[in-house]
């Protein structure tokens, strides 16, 4: 039910976006967003709505300290 | 896709489950509140992955599994009244009530019942449907509650008149603080909601690691995202530690969605909630303010129900509790299966029963 999607904001018009997953798109709502997102930006979509912008920093932090824990133990 | 396909790596995985192992030398049970995170553990087998003394119990995060009967008999009491629609989410439609669903009263005619995408899209069916009320079902926690508090305020924008919702909606701090109180189950850390903390923050499991001392860990929805929370919550047990953490960092920020908070508030306030197979829990409910009372189904169509009938010998509230798993029912894979579901917990495909029916999940 509290299932989210990340996808990628295609186009943004008004306080609507494009979001696509993969081959598939959607028209969602900007209205619980606190600040604006565009065209690249991936969001997390549940139910129409986009809930939160995906930050691309910390992505990468976590895949990083996946990727550190991976050699520890590969070592 | 992104964001997805790099948290499914098994190479990863299997380190992250390796240092799991090496780090645990104590038994603890983990309690994951999210019926999603119940499907990923179970899809992916990562039960499998984890040494034997880590236990990983389903909660009572699946807001088709905790919607009460009696709720379900009202739906459908509004469905059947003249020239009513009534918009509901797609997962609540086989959810039995006493002695129907919304689904078989679509089936034989007696009520217009359509599935919805988005809330904006039961307002839409209102606004094409000038001559026709149109009721919106509001069911799930705070991920889901936002967007109800949206649709409502646009109603009001609009001027919607024949448009109006029925808020099943629930609140997450309430229900773990009331888990824990209740000394049912002992639990040694929590895998906290990814989704539902993205709009609360950290705030609802404060209680827990603070006045409870169980570690929390908030956690995405991939698989890998699951190992490194386990991962998590096994450094703070052994280092005895309680506080808690946010391992979905790319989508949860520490104080959460304010914008979305402040829509609910607007919208909402909290009130007493009856949860299926637990009873009603003071402040985990969320109503209308009495000023919206004009895009509140409860207030203007007050009907009088008789006593809500649970079906016999399903034990979906102790399952919901953690306190048994779905092989301890009676009815599980016999009477009760996805396809003649008897409980909730079957309905929802992140219900507990109906993930062990399918993934066949072992219990620890």
């Amino acid at each position: 039910m509290c299932l989210g999607i990340p996808g990628r904001v295609e186009k943004v018009e008004d306080n609507r976006a494009k979001v696509s997953f993969g081959e598939v798109s959607v028209a969602v709502s900007l209205d619980l967003l606190a600040e604006p997102v565009s065209a690249g930006d991936y969001v997390i979509v549940h139910a129409g709505f986009a809930l939160e912008r995906l930050d691309e920093e910390e992505a990468q932090r976590t895949l990083e300290m996946l990727r550190e824990i991976s050699e520890l133990e590969t070592r | 896709m992104k964001h997805v396909d790099e948290y499914r790596d098994s190479g990863l995985s299997a380190a992250v489950a390796g240092r799991i192992r090496k780090l645990s030398t104590r038994p603890a049970s983990f309690m994951e509140f999210c019926g999603g995170h119940t499907a990923t553990i179970a899809r992916y087998g990562l039960e499998s992955l984890l040494p034997a003394q880590i236990s990983l119990l389903s909660g009572p995060g699946c807001p088709v599994c905790v919607t009460p009967v009696g709720m379900i008999d009202r739906m459908i009491a509004l469905a059947r009244l003249p020239g009513m629609i009534v918009a509901s989410y797609g997962d609540m439609l086989r959810v039995p009530g006493s002695a129907s669903s919304l689904l078989v009263e679509r089936g034989r005619g007696s009520a217009d019942v359509r599935v919805v995408y988005s809330s904006y899209d039961a307002l839409e069916a209102a606004r094409s449907n000038p001559g026709r009320q149109v009721v919106f079902f509001g069911i799930g926690f705070e991920t889901t509650a936002p967007a109800t508090a949206a649709v409502v305020l646009k109603a009001r924008e609009l001027g919607v008149d024949n448009f109006s919702v029925v808020s099943a909606h629930k609140t997450t701090p309430g229900i773990i603080r009331a888990l824990l109180d209740s000394d049912e189950v002992k639990l040694d850390g929590l895998i906290c909601p990814g989704h539902v903390s993205v709009i609360t923050g950290t705030a609802p499991y404060r209680y827990a690691a603070e006045q409870r001392r169980v570690p929390c860990v908030i956690c995405g929805f991939e698989p890998l995202d699951v190992l490194q929370s386990v991962l998590m919550l096994v450094e703070q047990v052994e280092s005895h530690r309680a506080g808690v953490e946010i391992q979905y960092r790319r989508g949860v920020r520490e104080q959460g969605n304010e914008k979305a908070r402040r829509l609910m508030d607007e919208v909402f306030e909290p009130a007493d909630s009856v949860w299926r197979g637990i009873g009603t829990v003071p402040g985990t409910g969320l109503s209308l303010r009495p000023e919206l009372s004009r895009w509140d189904a409860l207030a203007r169509y007050r009907l009088d129900l008789p006593e809500p009938q649970e079906p016999a010998g399903c034990i979906c509230g102790k399952i919901l509790r953690g306190a048994a798993s779905p092989e301890e029912c009676r009815l599980f894979g016999s009477r009760c299966t996805p396809a003649t579901p008897v409980g909730a917990c079957m309905v929802s495909g992140e219900g507990a029963c109906q993930v062990r029916y399918r993934w066949r999940r072992h219990p620890a």
